[in-house]
């Protein structure tokens, strides 16, 4: 699921940081690094903020099955 | 009593149930305290025991409606306290303690039964740290067994609105006291399991008595705790003591709160690794351009000076002649040596045969000796030309053949290196590898 996304993204930004840092890559490769990490850069931080906040109750109905439904608190 | 004073004649049942009659009535609620000896339960689920002190002993019977609610298990040598009715078992003639309620002296009955409990798991592996699930660093649904109007959601939902923690809340909503309570958040764990769409669940309730927090010391909630494939937080609002639940949970939180804000804190701190992460991305492709600058520098400068390079090769050419030239005189003056002594011997044997014949070697001689100068002149020719092209890898155009090219400005043809050497309009021409171009600068940037 996404938290697993998430942290081979930032997995990988950690490995071309790694590479880039070491200083062996040939100018175009370094560049192509460079782009590589801020495509996983954007994507961990995108992933970071996306998920809406939402508060459900998760209710069983009387066959087994569930339903989710909206939840405030009462003093809202 | 007037039965006795008309001596009137009982059997022993009437006696027995006038005695019965007395007991029941001046007897029907009394609190002992005292040993246990003689315990037995069986089958029927009834408890029968002896309570004695030094001085005597009384027989008690504990029926199953009042043991059921017993939180631990009565052993023989234990101390009791317990609240009963005196009665009479007629068959036998003899009276007996009806208890029905009974706790350890000393020790309260939920601590014991606690005690009790957390032995019997701890011995099975519940609480085995290698069982434990790491907690996932993102959640982005997080479940909630607790009671939908009690404080701990209301503590949860606060710290996640404080933190502004986009996460999603899914609570299963069940009663976390009294009777029953133990069964719908073990159940309530199993549903999450069965519904499966969050990533960690939290199961816990605010603070209060003992009592109150009672469902969380329950086996069947230790149970699905630990047979959860969802990693499980425990936050029951005691902060000091610890409950079964918090024992075999994968993390334990002292509260609601507290239990939030780990799962925000999780995400704090991926925030803030991705900043280092940036951070560090940037720097190392600045120091990265950087390197290349220094390198398409340093080769520029070389660019500027060929006669750096010619004047070494200039040298080499030199070098390489002066040898030739006296490996040419050597061998001239070793041929020489040979002719001087074969016309000497000649000259010893006189006849003019042998003058012309003398004459003729001598042509031939000379005529190798040129043969072998040429070939020794072309050799130091191929020697040169190997030379020069090492030289030739060695010099800038090897540079180009790697992508990088050089720029010029005209008419002086001076190198460019910043964008502030050059003026909209200029011409620059640029060296490749194969050939090259001249161009007009449009405009500039940075």
């Amino acid at each position: 699921m996404a938290v697993e996304k998430f942290e081979t993204a930032l997995k990988k930004l950690e490995e071309v940081v790694r590479k880039l840092e070491g200083g062996e890559l040939p100018l175009e490769e370094s560049l192509k690094a460079f782009e590589e990490g801020v495509k996983q850069a954007a994507f961990c931080s995108k992933k970071l903020n996306e998920a809406e906040k939402r508060v459900e109750l998760l209710l069983k109905q009387k066959d087994g099955s569930f339903v989710r439904e909206g939840f405030r608190l009462d003093d809202e | 009593m007037e039965l006795f004073a008309e001596k009137s004649i009982l059997t022993v049942t009437q006696l027995t149930g006038l005695i019965r009659g007395v007991l029941e009535e001046n007897f029907d609620q009394v609190w002992v305290e005292g040993e246990i000896s003689n315990l037995a339960m069986p089958h029927s689920g009834h408890l029968y025991f002896t309570l004695k002190d030094a001085g005597a002993q009384v027989r008690c019977v504990m029926f199953r409606a009042s043991s059921r609610a017993l939180k631990f298990k009565p052993k023989d040598g234990m101390g009791l306290i317990v609240r009963g009715r005196l009665s009479v078992f007629e068959p036998r003639g003899e009276y007996q303690l009806i208890v029905e309620y009974l706790e350890p002296k000393g020790i309260g009955a939920l601590q014991l039964a606690f005690i009790q409990l957390k032995e019997r798991l701890a011995c099975e592996g519940l609480f085995a740290e290698s069982h434990k699930k790491p907690i996932p660093k993102l959640p982005q649904r997080i479940g909630v067994v607790t009671s939908a109007t009690g404080a701990a959601i209301h503590d949860i939902l606060n710290v996640l609105d404080r933190r502004f923690a986009n996460v999603q809340v899914l609570i299963r909503p069940v009663k976390v006291q009294g009777e029953g309570a133990a069964g719908e958040i073990a159940a309530a764990i199993r549903d999450f399991n069965r519904y499966r769409e969050i990533d960690v669940m939290i199961v816990g309730r605010g603070g209060g008595s003992l009592e109150d927090l009672w469902a969380f010391n329950e086996e069947v909630v230790a149970r699905a705790i630990f047979d959860s494939r969802i990693p499980v937080i425990s936050a029951v609002g005691h902060e000091v003591d610890f409950t079964i639940a918090d024992f075999v949970a994968d993390l334990r939180a002292p509260t609601p709160s507290a239990a939030a804000e780990l799962v925000v804190k999780s995400k704090a701190e991926l925030a803030a690794e991705l900043d280092a992460l940036t951070h560090r991305l940037g720097l190392a492709m600045r120091r990265s351009l950087d390197g290349h600058w220094g390198e398409l520098n340093a080769l520029t400068r070389a660019v500027k000076d060929p006669s750096l390079l010619l004047g070494r090769l200039a040298q080499r050419v030199d070098d390489l002649d002066e040898r030739m030239r006296r490996a040419v005189r050597h061998l001239l003056l070793r041929r020489g040596e040979k002719a001087a002594f074969l016309q000497n011997r000649l000259r010893l044997q006189n006849p003019a045969l042998q003058v012309e014949q003398g004459k003729e070697l001598l042509l031939g001689y000379s005529a190798r000796m040129e043969k072998g100068m040429a070939r020794l002149l072309e050799r130091a020719r191929q020697e040169t030309a190997v030379n020069a092209g090492k030289l030739q890898a060695l010099s800038p155009l090897a540079t180009l053949a790697r992508g990088y090219s050089i720029v010029r400005k005209l008419p002086e043809m001076t190198v460019v290196r910043n964008s502030g050497q050059v003026e909209p309009g200029d011409l620059l021409d640029l060296t490749f590898q194969q050939g090259g171009v001249r161009c007009r600068v449009e405009t500039k940037r940075g």
